[in-house]
């Protein structure tokens, strides 16, 4: 019986000890970061992959490009080398290396080297030799470079020197320094892929990630969380950051749980901006993003190969509801792929009335004054495209009925929904793009393409030979308004023939803790911690 | 006690048997192929497809099929997940310790509130402190576990800020997995905020291991004030205080001792319903625990997952039942008799 009346002196203990856990948090956390991110990345290569959320996850934390884009303007700057120059035809760059870029060193390599060409020409072969020897190690889709025919425009990565590397271009292509910029276009080790051969776990490659990047992979639990830990040897100065965290919280409510209970320091896609804003710990922050969220046909199922059928859709969906129910008007209204932020952008393209009446008259003239019964597809995970792709869904939903044709609103999970799309299981969907990086071909090539068709990043498998001569043209020539011209044009055939129904051009958001400084979101592209700050605020106040 | 112990083993047994018989009509009953559903193979080659079907036996009758299947999970394979595709039992492994630690924790909070609660009621039988926690157990007892959880999150985590609302343990803390159960490892690893991490883990514990006690505390509460008034009503108490003992000392010396023994019979059976009221706690508090994997499951309509997670977590209640079986028989000679098991 006595033991009993220890119980609660030791539950006090507990309380006691609880009441001063303060402090003592507060050095591990003064130095770590928790992200609340809104879902897993399948793989920790950027290379083979084009979601954002995978690209957030690992491409500017991990990796390092030759070049990258600096400042407002988004100049291309120089990252992993020094200094680039192309010949006049443009045929032929050549990049210059920086000689003292060290890679990560983790439980699981240990680099003997510093970057060299080698890398560099590594990274690349992968991707455009189909007999490399790690091209098929995670199934051999890279389909970003796939949908801009990257290997067809280059022939061939030479190396010159140890740090000197030549790309030969079959024909000029004003996009091309714009993609080796993307957040795709990183280099990976090859010393440890040399390794990974050894060891035959080739497929560690990309699960088990060495890059250059500022911050180095330690551990991942899918569908709970990702452990960064600052890269101590980072060739620019090393990030302020010692440990950086991706609590995995696919649920909307559950972020703002974790945010409001400071379990997270930053969010992604916030809801309740109200309830965000009126908190005094906290700030939301907005970007303007460069993307666009769309509603898609599937045109090689029918109806929907017919022309008429989708611009009778195109005439029934009332896009202005939908920017107000779903984007609480926090998005420009989409006519074009191209955001009006973007330089290609014309404002002669014609704004898509809302006609229920000509939708109904073209639904009869196409055959079915009946209407009939259709799948829309929605993504499951919250984009920046689209906040709430269920309330779209149902909208629309509502729209389409009132021209007879019945919506059946069908939904999988992120990774699945993906894979499905691929395989072109569906009939229409709501998808979006987020840019890569500022070039409008990056609108054009990736959601439309013929090229795109077989990758999947063209979801609509819409092909049209016009459509693709014009983007094509656009890529060959450097003269501003000639592209311009070209994209309108391009443009113009996509309102004609409606593969797709552009629906908003939105903002991206975030809310993070005032005591994290420093810049995350940019307008296009991943998200980067490299910058990022915390002041402890638990110090301040005692100090 | 030989006899006790092999009656119980002999229940094990033939209970065990009626549960794989039923997790292994489950693959023939969910849709699909039922070779796939066992297995969650589903993107095996050609070749790979054959050596399944050897493994499980499908070209001979459905009896040695049942046999090749108990030979699997006797070996601990339970088949791949069919949504990510990882091996179930390495999922399980990973998952069930931090349930159980939740699951315990939960139990020893209701027995630690719920248990003294009953006795004071009895005592005080028919008196204002016996109608004040008997309605407030019955209002404990009536309020849904989901929505006490978030009410729980709201306030506490929130708009007081005092405890956190998701997770075993902060992300920050890299704790080592060893057995799973959280606090086991904290103390193994050495990490140099073992402390803090272990201070984190309680903090973490609290809310959601409360949020589950509720219901099982007000039902012990219960049990414990009708055992207790059951005692005290008996001819050895009344025969203590004839020989002059204070009231304090009757409580203390005979009537506790003999009360908690009636409860103890009753922990294995409240272990299940705490285990149910856990999984769906576990979603709330976004525990990484096998009821929400189990309920992941459900959503995925990852048969293999389903089955298996049914089985094992069954199981585990099955054996906990029979633990507090042998612990009410070693406390209390009488039950020893029992012939049947219940």
């Amino acid at each position: 019986m006595n033991n009993l009346k220890l119980v609660p002196i030791i539950c006090l203990a507990c309380l006691l000890l609880l009441g001063c856990n303060d402090e003592s948090i507060v050095s591990l956390s003064e130095h770590s970061v928790v992200y609340c991110a809104e879902g897993s990345p399948e793989t920790f290569n950027p290379q083979l992959v084009t979601s954002g959320t995978t690209i957030d996850a690992t491409s500017n934390q991990l990796y390092n490009r030759l070049i990258t884009y600096k400042g407002k303007d988004n100049k291309l700057t120089p990252a992993l080398a020094k200094s680039w120059h192309a010949t006049k035809d443009g045929k032929k760059v050549t990049f210059y290396l920086r000689k003292d870029v060290p890679f990560h060193q983790t439980s699981y390599f240990t680099p003997t080297r510093l970057l060299n060409a080698d890398d560099v020409i590594f990274s690349f072969n992968r991707i455009l030799k189909a007999d490399h020897p790690y091209h098929l190690v995670s199934g051999g889709h890279y389909p970003f470079f796939q949908s801009v025919n990257f290997s067809l425009l280059v022939e061939k990565v030479e190396k010159i020197n140890d740090y000197t590397i030549r790309f030969h271009l079959s024909h000029t292509d004003s996009s091309f320094l714009a993609n080796l910029a993307t957040d795709f276009s990183i280099i990976l080790s090859e010393e440890y892929a040399n390794q990974l051969t050894k060891q035959h776990i080739k497929s560690n490659i990309d699960t088990h990630p060495i890059g250059t990047g500022p911050f180095k992979f330690k551990e991942y639990r899918v569908g709970s969380f990702i452990r960064f830990y600052r890269h101590e040897q980072y060739w620019q100065k090393p990030a302020q950051l010692e440990q950086l965290v991706f609590d995995i919280t696919p649920s909307n409510t559950g972020r703002l749980t974790k945010l409001l209970a400071k379990e997270c320091d930053i969010t992604a896609y916030p809801i309740a901006h109200k309830k965000i804003t009126q908190h005094k710990d906290l700030t939301l922050e907005e970007v303007i993003a460069l993307n666009v969220g769309y509603f898609g046909f599937n045109v090689k199922k029918p109806p929907f190969d017919n022309k008429l059928i989708r611009q009778a859709i195109s005439y029934a969906i009332n896009k202005k509801v939908l920017l107000e129910a779903v984007y609480q008007e926090k998005a420009e209204l989409a006519n074009s792929l191209l955001p009006n932020t973007s330089w290609a952008f014309d404002d002669s393209i014609a704004d898509q009335e809302f006609n229920p009446i000509l939708a109904k008259s073209l639904l009869e003239i196409a055959g079915y004054p009946q209407g009939f019964t259709m799948d829309l597809w929605v993504t499951p995970a919250q984009r920046a495209y689209n906040p709430n792709s269920i309330t779209m869904a149902k909208l629309i939903q509502t729209d389409l009925k009132n021209i007879g044709i019945k919506v059946n609103i069908v939904s999988y999970k992120w990774n699945t929904f993906l894979h499905r799309l691929k395989r072109g299981e569906h009939q229409t969907f709501l998808s979006g793009w987020s840019a890569d990086n500022p070039d409008p071909d990056n609108f054009f090539s990736p959601i439309l393409s013929c090229s795109a068709t077989k990758t999947g990043s063209n979801k609509t498998f819409w092909c049209n030979k016009k459509y693709d001569d014009i983007i094509q043209k656009a890529l060959q020539t450097d003269n501003i308004r000639q592209r311009k011209i070209y994209y309108t044009q391009a443009m113009n055939i996509v309102t004609k023939e409606v593969p797709l129904i552009p629906i908003a051009h939105s903002k991206r958001y975030q809310a993070r803790s005032n005591n994290v400084m420093g810049d995350i979101l940019a307008p296009f592209g991943g998200i980067n911690f490299y910058q990022v700050t915390k002041i402890n605020s638990f110090n301040s106040g005692e100090n | 006690m030989l006899v006790f112990t092999f009656r119980r083993l002999n229940l094990f047994i033939f209970t065990m048997l009626l549960l794989t018989l039923l997790s292994f009509s489950l693959s023939f009953l969910f849709p699909g192929d039922a070779i796939i559903n066992m297995s969650g193979a589903i993107n095996a080659t050609p070749n790979q497809l054959i050596e399944i079907n050897k493994a499980y036996q499908t070209d001979r009758n459905i009896f040695w099929q049942y046999i090749a299947y108990l030979n699997h999970i006797a070996n601990g394979e339970l088949g791949l997940s069919m949504a990510s595709q990882s091996d179930i039992s390495t999922e399980i492994l990973n998952l069930l310790p931090a349930t159980i630690e939740l699951s315990l924790v939960a139990l020893f909070i209701a027995m630690f509130f719920g248990i003294p609660l009953g006795f004071i009621a009895a005592i005080k039988h028919n008196k204002l402190a016996d109608n004040l926690i008997l309605s407030v157990s019955m209002l404990g007892y009536s309020i849904p576990v989901f929505w006490l959880g978030l009410l729980a999150i709201l306030t506490f985590s929130i708009n007081l800020g005092w405890l956190p609302s998701a997770g075993q343990i902060s992300l920050l803390f890299e704790i080592e997995l060893v057995t799973g159960i959280q606090f086991i490892d904290i103390l193994l690893s050495d990490s140099p905020y073992k402390w803090q991490a272990f201070i984190d883990a309680t903090s973490h514990v609290i809310l959601p291991a409360t949020v589950i006690a509720i219901a099982p505390a007000t039902i012990f509460i219960r049990l414990a004030r009708t055992s207790m008034i059951e005692v005290l009503e008996t001819n050895y108490i009344r025969a203590a205080s004839a020989k002059g003992l204070t009231f304090q000392q009757i409580i203390m010396r005979h009537a506790i001792r003999n009360a908690l023994i009636k409860i103890i019979r009753h922990v294995g059976l409240q272990f299940a319903n705490l285990v149910t009221i856990a999984m769906v706690t576990e979603v709330i508090f976004s525990w990484p625990g096998i009821g929400r994997w189990l309920i992941e499951s459900i959503y995925q309509r990852d048969y293999t997952a389903i089955q298996s997670g049914l089985l094992v977590l069954s199981c585990f209640i099955f054996v906990v039942h029979i633990l507090t079986d042998f612990l009410y028989a070693a406390l209390n000679p009488l039950a020893r008799g029992n012939k049947y098991g219940s």
